[in-house]
């Protein structure tokens, strides 16, 4: 059976699955479509939210972009881990006790405002459809490397099969096609990494490998991948290059968006008790981790390999040759990606070798002038193919190749249904239901749910057709946005009776709107090309990138709100006596629709 | 009023739990991952030092014992204050 195939056949018997299981568990009533009857087990619960959350940007791209930079991209790892630090003990028990079913609605209540709710529903709304842009990139190279074709048609087709599957059933049946996303991705993930661990460093265990010995050299693999990236002119793999400034504040971007995230907080509403809320975080993370904690290693063995195969005589000897890159089977993977338009190599000086270095480096330069290189020949190569291509990287067996597309889809299908959800119930329960038309009907509702499905999708394949980064550095400004805006006005909602419905609104209004046009500013205005005044390489303000800034608007927001707050009417009493009820797990009884 | 009185003590052992917890939260992430590394920087651990190692692994594993033990303890809390659910 020939890859093709066999990678069909796995993506087609993962989709029967998940498909099966939405039919099986589909949605009858409004209560089930948003937050799937609160009867989810604290364990099952954190095994959906992981694979809601481990979306194409862990899964695709997350492990490539460590690869090729090394350490300075640990952001990613602690980022994305350590907000659910935040979400646990700043926001899910306490959400959880207020009983409702959306975040927008808390801010609503919490803020006594309807105006607080709607800016909620778009920072909502704003944050999410970035986040989108980021899957359908995911999901658009792991269509066209699979049906081998240009990344552009496999968007579309993904596009497709991302509405279809979303507009089945509403959170109950995502809940328990998602545990089943789950497996499929962690096993997906871990297999490759595994049989590469096993082959670089004996040791079945990557995260153990990754600090391990480098069997075929002897010395440890991280000094030995060190030695090989820096013989070919790039960074050291282990040493920090970027501004620690910046670093820190991507970081807590990261987390603070993490803990913003309206799929990720809703999750959090449908566990039956307040302590079950507390277990629940936990329970995915330890999921989250999983994948996590082997991350690292899939970049740093990836990178290895790859070096080692371009060249395949050591870094002194001779650069592999274009006829084996055409004929070896090793060199495969090469031709197969090339159709996707995301990899691809010129032998430019027509020596018949394919030399790969950095051909910015000064002592590199010397080195190919004596050795008559004209500049790096492995052109292009799209760092959110490292993931999917790996196995075929190590020359793994054709099922694992077949089994990390259907995780690859797997990833960025959960997510993206997952986001599509908050965005309905944002649109069709926050504001059609509870703004403008509060009379329609149980049936219209889930009908204007699914037609903002649709519209998001749209929204976002154009938005996405010029991506402003790699899947997971679009994902990475989604949460930047998110941090800006929502969380500080949850954390504050519960933390502090003192903050108001005018600085509640004044502050996400100030947050949302420094970070998009920071964004805006860097990336171009709606991501398109040339119309952005800065670059991440020369920011606007000192070392801060574009990534980096949802920190800076968390506090604009924080400092915003207490300002506002502090000069207008304070906050009513039944208010105050809200607060002092969300703060105690007591009374939690099921959550209740409040229109 | 002493329902109250507990609720607030409640309150504050519970807001107290949390800032030791995000202490360290920040310490191994922030400090050790980052701005600390170069003082770790003799430890080395397999080819890199503490400080990556905090970065990659490290930071992780800590951040999932810190859910734990705030839901372990606040749990518990609950209970001593006689505000669990029913």
């Amino acid at each position: 059976m020939d890859q093709f195939t066999l990678n069909l056949l796995f993506v087609g018997a993962s989709f029967a699955l998940y498909i099966g299981i939405a039919v099986w568990a589909r949605a009858g009533s409004t209560s089930e479509f948003y937050a799937a009857g609160r009867g989810v087990h604290p364990v099952t619960n954190g095994m959906a939210t992981a694979a809601d959350w481990m979306s194409a940007a862990s899964f695709i791209s997350m492990a490539g972009l460590i690869a090729f930079t090394g350490y300075d991209n640990s952001s990613f790892l602690m980022g994305w881990t350590g907000g659910y630090v935040l979400l646990a003990l700043l926001l899910a028990p306490y959400l959880r006790k207020f009983g409702k079913f959306t975040v927008s609605e808390f801010i609503g209540d919490r803020f006594y405002s309807s105006t607080a709710r709607m800016v909620a529903v778009i920072c909502l709304l704003v944050a999410s459809i970035t986040y989108v842009i980021g899957q359908m990139q995911g999901v658009g190279i792991a269509f066209g490397r699979f049906l081998e074709i240009d990344a552009f048609w496999g968007l579309m087709i993904g596009a497709c099969v991302v509405f279809a599957y979303a507009v089945f059933g509403g959170m109950k049946g995502v809940t328990y096609t998602q545990v089943a996303q789950y497996c499929v991705l962690i096993t997906a993930y871990t297999i490759p990494a595994i049989f590469i661990s096993l082959q670089l460093t004996g040791n079945p265990i990557p995260a153990l490998g990754l600090f391990g010995e480098h069997a075929a050299s002897g010395e440890p693999l991280l000094a030995k991948l060190d030695q090989i990236v820096t013989d070919l002119g790039f960074a050291e793999y282990t040493a920090a290059h970027g501004s620690t400034i910046n670093m820190v504040l991507f970081t807590l971007s990261l987390m603070i968006g993490t803990a913003g995230l309206p799929h990720v907080i809703m999750r959090f509403f449908t566990v039956p008790r307040v302590s079950d809320a507390r277990w629940s975080a936990g329970w995915t993370l330890v999921f989250i981790a999983l994948l996590y904690l082997t991350a690292p290693a899939v970049g740093a063995m990836a990178r290895l390999n790859i070096s080692e195969l371009m060249w395949p005589n050591g870094t002194d000897g001779e650069a592999v040759s274009v006829e084996a890159i055409e004929t070896d089977p090793e060199y495969a993977w090469m031709a197969t990606w090339e159709k996707t338009g995301l990899l691809g190599w010129e032998d430019k000086n027509g020596d018949g070798r394919i030399q790969y270095y950095n051909d910015a480096n000064a002592d590199l330069q010397a080195k190919a002038a004596e050795n008559g290189w004209e500049g790096n020949e492995l052109t292009n190569f799209n760092r959110d193919i490292l993931v999917l291509a790996n196995p075929e990287i190590a020359s793994l067996p054709g099922w694992v190749i077949g089994l990390v597309a259907a995780g690859g889809l797997a990833a960025a299908l959960s997510t993206a249904a997952g986001l599509l959800l908050a965005i309905s119930s944002a649109v069709s329960h926050d504001l059609l239901k509870g703004q403008l038309t509060p009379n329609m009907s149980e049936k219209n509702e889930l009908l204007a749910a699914r037609i903002s499905m649709a519209a998001a999708i749209v929204v976002a394949v154009i938005l996405g057709l010029n991506p402003p980064g790699f899947a997971a550095q679009t994902v990475a400004l989604a949460f930047g946005l998110a941090a800006a805006s929502i969380f500080p006005a949850l954390m504050m909602g519960i933390f502090s009776t003192r903050i108001n419905n005018s600085g509640a609104v004044a502050g996400m209004l100030a947050g949302l709107i420094v970070t998009l046009l920071y964004i805006f500013l860097h990336k171009g205005w709606f991501f398109i090309p040339d119309t952005n005044s800065f670059t991440d390489a020369d920011p606007l303000l000192g070392p801060i990138k574009s990534t980096s800034f949802g920190a800076i608007g968390a506090a604009v927001n924080f400092a915003v709100a207490y300002v506002v707050s502090g000069m207008t009417k304070e906050t009513p009493q039944e208010i105050k006596d809200l607060v002092q009820s969300v703060r105690i797990p007591r009374g939690a009884g099921g959550a209740v629709d409040g229109h | 009023m002493s329902q109250d009185n507990d609720n607030n003590a409640y309150w504050s052992a519970n807001v107290r739990l949390i800032l030791i917890s995000l202490v360290i939260w920040a310490l191994v992430s922030f400090g050790f991952g980052i701005v600390l590394r170069p003082l770790l920087a003799g430890i080395s651990v397999g080819g890199a030092d503490l400080g990556f190692w905090f970065a990659q692994q490290g930071s992780i594993l800590v951040f999932l014992a810190l859910i734990f033990f705030y839901a372990w303890r606040m749990n518990k809390l609950d209970r001593e204050h006689g505000v669990e659910e029913e």
